[in-house]
């Protein structure tokens, strides 16, 4: 066997095409660098991949998707928390890993939930004490969240302004959809608990934006929207990429490392192709990781030599520490209100249409950072798993057979709410992932070991949650589906991993024994290696981490074509 | 099917080999005429007649039996069977290893249940006999603990048959919802937000 070398050598090497990846390459494209980008799976283009207005009946499976399509299997994601030959192992604690391996990555189907990370978010220690400060603040990143604003296209409102809440800020929006009515319902219970209900800000078109059609409404932008109406890096940042003519597209391209030159600067990256098993090398004047926060760790972890012995970007030895992931744990409801409500297409956009920011008063509260709620209920797309359980609804005839069940599941079709918290994990060392010494995955490539436990802080916020969410649904008139979990089951919290949410273990810091990435995601240890993906994170927030995650791109590019200017790279 | 007897199971048997129709014991003939219909209803429903991957012909007339007796007819839609749902449970069964012991163990207790009680096995039993059985397993809060085993199995087959049944064409019909067509959204119509008490703010 021999590696099989690229004759060119390019400006960049991107490593990942999902939101980071995909913002690099069309930031760095249209600034002239000629880009090579890595993606670990197959070519993948929701217009004709999508299985948008499939039905659940055109399948025996009836939507079930089972480990290769855990969200259902219409889901526009390729991966998942288990892939066949790519293990990962666990030290400490419990942890689950989503890796999407297509290009577009993981945004083919996330939520869209479009949120900024407010002024307080980046400064987290000087409030209260814990994790660290960022190296930017607000101010920094705002003009890239306003870049990618207008270019993508976001719906929604100014926070600040609908809420008084100082750390919700403002943006450019298109026109929110009106809510649906159980999302009305719930706001009418929240605003007796002075509860803060606003537009939510998903990146879906209510109008045309960009050349890009408005969205249709059919509710399912997680199996890839044909009409390119809401984000997904394939849709909306690879296509203008592409266009420049200095775009190269390596689908199946599994990186296996950076290669590094005798000065430790990058050369190259060397990767399996992922379906011929062939080994290759590609050669990059600076090369950009965006293979999502834990896989570009393991990248860095498995890039070792003479000059990086511990890894590359790693003399700190913080490579694979502070990982974090969103709290997060969902309270379902049953509203008889909800029973027997007329239907009409309540489809609407994929994804909510009305949420709650982060409200509380972290003083009063007894721990520290918050969470922000996400709103579900009314009549979905009836699939696998409708009416499971229906022996335990609440004020059913608990159980039975014939005529009379029939009905009942009519009547509680619709008549459910769910309330889902997603939060900030205070980072710390102890919450990690490594390399595990002993395992190998079928490409040869070392796996990850993680260390993942919930401290008090989060235990206490999961705690709030369940109480604030059992108030809302009692205050609808409604009861819970599930009883209150105790501290011993974490409150309900989810084991980290699942909320997908992952950021940290490549981090930025001003100082270069504490940090990987300095405040431009350059490594500290290497002037020509960048990570443009959740890993620069030195915190999360109450926020989803994926408008962040773009917008830090889009300035970590921007400034690598800066430094191409001046020579320097 | 109650009334079927020998002749009339052979005659609906025809469209299956005739070698393997000569074979069957009266009993094993009814069984198999009980799938053989499910399956026509089946084929006129979808162009193709229906083999269980799974489950044996056997117990597959049971599933079929029970999903009706779950999701009968009524004047908004079709039964269970009419809507596919038994198909749905021997494919889930097939693919998802983990539920099969508990299925194929599962319609043992039941006929072993009823063989107990009636001196026959579920399928054969009488209409009203069969539903003793099923009102001492559907309702797992008032349950005789002695009954735990079979209000377990239905507890799962309730969820497969309700679930292949109302993701159908026919259930999503029944349901009413409306979804999944391009379309121009401009929130929910007076008529229900009257009904819950809320409006849209101006």
């Amino acid at each position: 066997m021999q590696v099989i070398k690229s004759p060119k050598v390019y400006d960049v090497a991107i490593i990942g095409s999902g939101a980071g990846g995909g913002t690099a390459a069309k930031v760095l494209t249209e600034a002239g660098a000629d880009v090579v980008l890595l993606e670990g799976g197959p070519m993948w283009d929701s217009a004709k991949d999508g299985k948008m207005f499939a039905w659940n009946y055109d399948s025996m499976n009836r939507g079930w998707g089972g480990d290769k399509k855990p969200f259902g299997e219409f889901d526009g994601c390729v991966g998942g928390w288990e892939i066949e030959g790519e293990p990962y192992t666990i030290g400490n604690g419990a942890w689950r890993w989503f890796r999407g391996r297509a290009l577009g990555g993981r945004t083919n189907h996330w939520g869209r939930i479009s949120l900024r990370f407010g002024p307080d978010d980046f400064r987290g220690k000087s409030r209260d004490g814990f994790g660290d400060d960022w190296p930017i603040t607000y101010e920094d990143i705002k003009p890239y969240y306003d870049k990618l604003d207008s270019f993508v296209g976001i719906f929604g409102t100014n926070h600040a302004k609908d809420t008084g809440l100082h750390n919700e800020p403002d943006g450019i929006f298109l026109p929110p959809p009106k809510p649906r009515h159980h999302e009305l319902l719930i706001k009418q219970a929240c605003d007796k608990l002075k509860i803060p209900v606003v537009p939510s800000r998903l990146s879906i078109l209510t109008k045309p934006h960009n050349g890009r059609a408005a969205c249709h409404y059919c509710g399912q932008c997680g199996r890839g929207c044909a009409t390119h109406s809401n984000f997904s890096s394939t849709s909306v940042m690879i296509p203008p990429a592409l266009k420049t003519g200095k775009l190269t597209i390596l689908a199946n391209a599994m990186a296996r490392e950076v290669v590094t030159n005798d000065e430790g600067l990058a050369t190259g990256v060397s990767y399996v192709d992922s379906v011929k098993l062939t080994e290759h090398q590609v050669r990059a004047k600076a090369v950009v990781l965006a293979a999502s926060c834990c896989e570009s760790a393991r990248l860095l972890l498995n890039s070792k030599s003479t000059r990086h012995p511990g890894g590359l970007a790693n003399s700190s030895g913080v490579v694979g520490k502070y990982l974090t992931d969103s709290t997060g744990l969902n309270v379902s409801g049953f509203v008889p209100t909800l029973m027997d409500v007329p239907r009409y297409n309540a489809d609407g956009v994929g994804g909510m249409h009305l949420y709650v920011p982060w409200w509380g008063d972290n003083k009063a509260l007894g721990f520290p950072r918050g969470y922000h709620i996400e709103l579900g209920g009314g009549f979905g797309m009836p699939g696998y798993g409708f009416g499971g359980g229906i022996q335990n609804y609440p004020q059913s005839r608990g159980g039975g057979y014939g005529k009379d069940l029939k009905d009942e599941y009519r009547r509680y079709y619709g008549a459910f709410v769910s309330l889902s918290g997603r939060g900030e994990q205070v980072s710390s060392e102890n919450c990690s992932c490594e390399i595990d010494p002993n395992v190998v995955d079928k490409y040869g490539i070392p796996v990850l070991r993680f260390n993942h436990t919930w401290s008090e802080q989060e235990r206490l916020q999961g705690k709030h949650m369940q109480e604030t969410f059992r108030s809302i649904i009692t205050e609808m008139g409604g009861t819970p589906t599930t009883p209150m979990p105790t501290k011993e089951q974490d409150y309900g919290l989810a084991v980290g991993g699942l909320i997908i949410h992952e950021a940290g273990a490549t981090r930025m810091g001003n100082d270069a024994k504490t940090s990987a990435l300095n405040r431009n995601c350059q490594a500290h240890d290497a002037k020509n290696v960048f990570v443009c993906d959740g890993g620069p994170f030195t915190s999360q927030a109450d926020k989803n981490l994926t408008w962040t995650i773009m917008a830090l791109a889009w300035r970590t590019s921007e400034h690598i074509a800066a430094e191409r200017n001046k020579g320097n790279i | 099917m109650r009334d079927l007897n020998r002749r009339r199971v052979l005659q609906i048997l025809g469209a299956t080999p005739a070698v393997a129709a000569l074979a069957f014991t009266e009993a094993e003939a009814e069984q198999a005429a009980t799938q053989a219909q499910a399956a026509r209803r089946t084929a006129a429903a979808t162009g193709t007649a229906y083999k269980p991957k799974f489950f044996t012909a056997s117990e597959y007339a049971t599933i079929v039996l029970l999903a009706d007796l779950i999701i009968p007819k009524d004047d908004r839609s079709g039964s269970a069977s009419e809507a596919g749902a038994p198909e749905f449970v021997d494919h889930i069964v097939n693919v998802q290893q983990e539920r099969q012991v508990a299925a194929r163990g599962g319609l043992k207790w039941l006929d072993t249940e009823s063989l107990r009680r009636f001196d026959k096995t579920f399928v054969h039993a009488a209409d009203a006999q069969r539903r003793l059985i099923l009102d001492d397993i559907a309702y797992p809060a008032k349950a005789d603990t002695r009954f735990s085993h079979g209000v377990r199995f239905f507890s799962g087959l309730r969820d497969l048959v309700a679930a292949g049944f109302w993701s159908s064409k026919a259930g999503v019909k029944d349901l009413g919802y409306q979804g999944n067509v391009p379309n121009v959204w401009d929130g929910a119509p007076q008529a229900v937000l009257d009904k819950l008490g809320v409006k849209y703010e101006a």
